[in-house]
C-alpha cells in the first residue's frame, strides 16, 4: 500500500516556479523532498484518511497536530493548504508562525486576531491552470505551539470560536500535555506516530534514488537505527553523508560508520570496552585486552576510561543512553539488576538536563552501575 | 609580544592545511568548503581541543583572507521590559561572531533579532566567493531552551542567505531538532604523541630545543588541553631557559588553595574543620572560581587520599550536590553540605575499622 503513496507522484509535480530562489541543488533536502500533496505524506495513513475526506467536502474542522519530532506534522499541514488554497492564494490565505516569530500575548492580540477577523479575499485565478477547492476560510499554522506560552495561549481561545467561521486554526506541538485544556478541546486532534521502519526506507532509498547516489541495506539500516524513527534526522543524515562522500575525490562509497560518525553514535568498540570495564560483560567481547582481570572495576581504572571518554568529545546522554541499551537488552543480568541500573539512568539524564557537569555524571554512572552489577 | 599560541610564525594555523592533527576531519572540512553545498555544522569537543582554530580555517577556506579583517562592534538591544542588552560582536565582510549566552535569559531576543536581520539581507559584495554568510554562535550549549527553539526554522527558512556555525563543548544540553539540523563535527582533544609533536613544532619555530622529559612533564600537566599545554610551554621557557634539570610546573594559586582545602577535610574532621573549610571556600568562591570547578577539584584530591571503599562514595555525592548546586541558587551551601558529608563518611569508616579492627 505505502508503495504508491510517493512513488510517482513527486517526480510529476515538481514545482517549477520561476520564483523559487534557492537553488535545488544547494536545498536542503529536507525541504527539497517535503511531501507537495498529501498522499505523499508518509506512513501516516488514519491521519491521511481522514483529512482526503476534508479535501473533497472543503470543510475543514480546527486541528491539533501531535506527535514525535521528523514525523511530518508541518509537512502535512503545508501541503494540505496548498493543495486546498494553490500557489497563488496561499499567501494571503496561509499564516504560518512558529517558535522563531515572537508569539507573546501581544502578537496573539494583534496579528493573529487581525490575520483572522479578515474576511478571506476573493479567490486569484490559478496561474498554473489547475482549480483548486480553495474555500472560504483562512488557515491559521502555529507552529511548535507547545512553546507557546500559558498566556498566549489563553488569549486564543475565544479568537478560536468567534472567527470559526472565516479561520481555521492548527496546532501542530510534540507535547499535547504543554497545549491547555480548552484549546485542545477545541480541536480535533491527530496523533501522528513514528515512522515504522519500512516507510523510512522506501522513502531514504526513493530520495536517494533521484539524488542519483548508491546507498545499500546497510547504510539504510543504519539511518533507521541513528535516527529512532525520526524522518528529517535520517534524511539530514543521508545528506550529509552523501555531502562528505561526493566531496572527497574520488568520491568514496558512504559507509555505515560515516553515519554514526555524523549522527554523533559513540562507535560500537568504544562503548563495549567502557562497559566491560565496568563490569558489563559484553557478548563477543573476549577479553582480548591485556590488562588483569583483577584492575578492572576500581575507581582508578573508571575513572581513567571516564576521562578518556570525555577527552574523546563524545556526549554524556549519548554515553548513557548507549550504555542503557546494552545493559537493558542484555542476555544474562536478571531483571533486578536492570530494574536499578535503570533507576541509575533515568537519575542521570534528569541531572544532565539540569545542566549538570558531565564528567562527574558519567563517572557516577559508570560507579553506581559497577557496584549493582558487581 | 604576543604569546606563543597566538603568534603564526610560532603555532597558530591559520588555513586548514596547516592544522596540527585530526587530519581526517581537516581533509572533510576542505572538500566540504570546496563543494559549495555547506551546511549548517556543529562543532563540539573538550576546550582547548582546537574548536576555534579549525572555524577560523574554515572560514579562511571558504571566503579567501578578506575574513581577518575583523570587526569588533557594539550592539544594543532593547529587551520588552525596554532594559538595554549590549552585545558585542565581532564581524568581518563574510561573517559574524556572537556570544548569545552574553544576554543571560534574554538571548533568545539576540537571536531572533539579529539572525533574522543577518538572513534577510544578501550578501552585497558581489566578487565573495559564496553567496552566503556564516554565523558563528559560541557557547551554544548555554543557549536557552527558548533560544534553541528560535533557531530551528530559522535555520531551515533562511538557508540560501545563511550558515550557522555552531560551538559546543557538548552536545548534551542542545535539542534534538538543533541536532537533527546541523552536520556534527567532533574535535577530539589531541592524544599524547600529536600534542607531543605540537609541542615539538613549537619549540622549533622558537628556535630551541624541547628536552623529552619536559615535553612529557607539560603534556601530562595539561590533560589534552593543547592551548594550556603550549601557554605552560612559554611560562617554562620564561623561567628556565635552558629547559633542563628539575622543571616545577607552577600550578595556579587556585589549584593550589582547592588542595589545601582537600588536605585540611582528610586530615581532621571536626566542627571546627568545616568553618576553617568554609571560610577557604568563601574565598575561592568570591574570587569567582566556579564552584563546580571547587567540587571538582577537591573532590578528585581527596578521593586520590582516601580508602578505595570510600571513593565511589565522595563520588557519588559530588555528583549530587553539583546537580543541587546548579538547580539551587546559593552556592556556598551545597559545597558546605558536600564537605559536611565527606567528613561524616570518612568518621563512620574510620569508626567501624575501629570497632572490628580485625575484619
Amino acid at each position: 500500500m505505502a508503495s504508491n503513496f510517493f512513488a510517482a507522484r513527486t517526480t510529476t509535480t515538481r514545482p517549477t516556479t520561476k520564483s523559487q530562489v534557492i537553488e535545488p541543488a544547494l536545498q536542503p533536502w529536507v525541504e527539497k523532498y517535503r511531501p507537495k500533496t498529501i498522499d505523499d505524506v508518509s506512513a501516516q495513513e488514519h491521519t491521511v484518511a481522514v483529512l482526503q475526506k476534508t479535501l473533497t467536502s472543503t470543510n475543514l474542522p480546527h486541528m491539533l497536530f501531535y506527535g514525535p519530532p521528523g514525523t511530518g506534522k508541518t509537512s502535512t499541514i503545508l501541503a494540505l493548504s496548498r493543495q486546498l488554497f494553490g500557489p497563488d492564494n496561499f499567501r494571503n490565505r496561509v499564516l504560518e508562525l512558529n517558535a522563531s516569530d515572537e508569539r507573546g500575548i501581544a502578537i496573539v492580540r494583534e496579528k493573529i486576531k487581525n490575520f483572522a477577523r479578515q474576511t478571506p479575499r476573493a479567490q486569484a485565478v490559478a496561474s498554473d491552470g489547475k482549480t483548486y477547492p480553495c474555500p472560504p476560510y483562512k488557515i491559521i499554522i502555529l507552529d511548535e505551539a507547545d512553546s507557546m506560552t500559558q498566556d498566549a495561549q489563553g488569549a486564543l481561545r475565544r479568537i478560536m470560536e468567534t472567527y470559526a467561521r472565516i479561520t481555521r486554526f492548527c496546532l501542530v506541538c510534540n507535547y499535547v500535555t504543554r497545549i491547555i485544556e480548552p484549546l485542545a478541546s477545541r480541536c480535533s486532534k491527530f496523533r501522528f506516530t513514528p515512522l515504522d521502519n519500512d516507510s523510512a526506507a522506501l522513502r531514504l532509498s526513493h530520495i536517494a534514488h533521484e539524488e542519483r547516489i548508491v546507498i545499500d541495506k546497510p547504510i539504510i539500516d543504519a539511518l533507521i537505527s541513528t535516527s529512532h524513527g525520526d524522518l528529517r534526522r535520517a534524511i539530514t543524515y543521508l545528506q550529509s553523508a552523501s555531502r562528505l562522500s561526493s566531496s572527497t575525490n574520488p568520491p568514496t562509497k558512504i559507509q555505515p560508520a560515516d553515519i554514526q560518525e555524523i549522527a554523533g553514535v559513540v562507535p560500537d568498540s568504544i562503548i563495549n570496552d567502557f562497559a566491560s570495564s565496568i563490569g558489563v560483560e559484553v557478548e563477543g567481547g573476549m577479553d582480548v585486552d591485556d590488562e588483569p582481570h583483577s584492575k578492572k572495576g576500581t575507581f582508578d581504572h573508571i575513572k581513567k576510561k571516564v576521562k578518556y571518554l570525555m577527552r574523546e568529545g563524545y556526549s554524556a546522554t549519548q554515553i548513557i543512553s548507549q550504555l542503557h541499551d546494552l545493559v537493558v537488552f542484555h542476555p544474562t543480568l536478571d531483571s533486578r539488576k536492570k530494574s536499578n541500573c535503570a533507576l541509575i539512568f533515568a537519575e542521570a539524564d534528569k541531572a544532565l538536563c539540569d545542566g549538570a557537569d558531565e564528567e562527574l555524571w558519567v563517572l557516577e554512572v559508570a560507579l553506581r552501575v559497577n557496584k549493582v552489577v558487581s | 609580544m604576543s604569546l606563543f599560541v597566538d603568534q603564526e610564525s610560532y603555532f597558530r594555523p591559520r588555513t586548514l592545511d596547516t592544522l596540527h592533527y585530526h587530519h581526517g576531519l581537516s581533509e572533510r572540512l576542505k572538500a566540504l568548503a570546496a563543494s559549495g553545498d555547506f551546511p549548517h555544522m556543529l562543532f563540539y569537543g573538550p576546550s582547548g581541543a582546537g574548536k576555534k582554530t579549525r572555524i577560523t580555517c574554515v572560514l579562511r577556506q571558504l571566503f579567501g583572507a578578506g575574513v581577518e579583517k575583523l570587526k569588533i562592534d557594539q550592539r544594543v538591544f532593547l529587551s520588552p521590559s525596554k532594559r538595554k542588552l549590549e552585545i558585542n560582536i565581532v564581524q568581518s565582510n563574510y561573517h559574524i561572531e556572537i556570544t548569545p549566552s552574553e544576554a543571560g535569559s534574554y538571548d533568545r531576543l539576540v537571536i531572533q533579532e539579529l539572525l533574522k536581520e543577518i538572513a534577510q539581507t544578501q550578501q552585497v559584495d558581489l566578487s565573495a566567493k559564496q553567496r552566503f554568510k556564516v554565523v558563528i554562535i559560541n557557547e551554544a550549549d548555554s543557549l536557552s531552551r527558548d533560544a534553541q527553539a528560535a533557531l530551528r526554522r530559522t535555520m531551515e527558512k533562511y538557508m540560501s542567505n545563511m550558515r550557522i556555525i555552531l560551538c559546543a563543548n557538548s552536545t548534551s544540553r542542545l535539542i534534538a531538532p538543533i541536532k537533527s539540523r546541523c552536520l556534527l563535527m567532533r574535535v577530539a582533544a589531541p592524544n599524547e604523541e600529536e600534542m607531543m609533536t605540537v609541542l615539538k613544532y613549537v619549540a622549533k619555530r622558537a628556535g630551541f630545543d624541547l628536552p623529552p622529559e619536559a615535553g612529557e612533564k607539560i603534556v601530562e600537566d595539561s590533560n589534552g588541553n593543547l592551548r594550556k599545554a603550549i601557554l605552560i610551554l612559554e611560562a617554562l621557557k620564561m623561567q628556565t631557559p635552558d629547559l633542563n634539570g628539575p622543571l616545577s610546573i607552577a600550578k595556579p594559586d587556585w589549584e593550589v588553595y582547592c588542595y589545601k582545602v582537600a588536605d585540611l577535610l582528610v586530615s581532621e574532621q571536626s566542627p571546627a574543620r568545616v568553618m576553617e573549610v568554609r571560610a577557604k571556600l568563601y574565598e575561592l568562591l568570591s574570587h569567582c572560581i566556579p564552584p563546580t570547578i571547587i567540587l571538582k577539584t577537591v573532590a578528585e584530591r581527596v578521593v586520590e587520599k582516601v580508602d578505595e571503599a570510600l571513593k565511589a562514595d565522595i563520588m557519588h555525592w559530588a555528583a549530587f550536590y553539583e546537580v543541587r548546586m546548579r538547580t539551587g541558587s546559593k552556592k556556598i551551601y551545597h559545597l558546605e553540605a558536600w564537605v559536611v558529608k565527606v567528613m561524616s563518611l570518612y568518621k563512620v569508616l574510620f569508626r567501624l575499622l575501629m570497632q572490628n579492627p580485625f575484619d
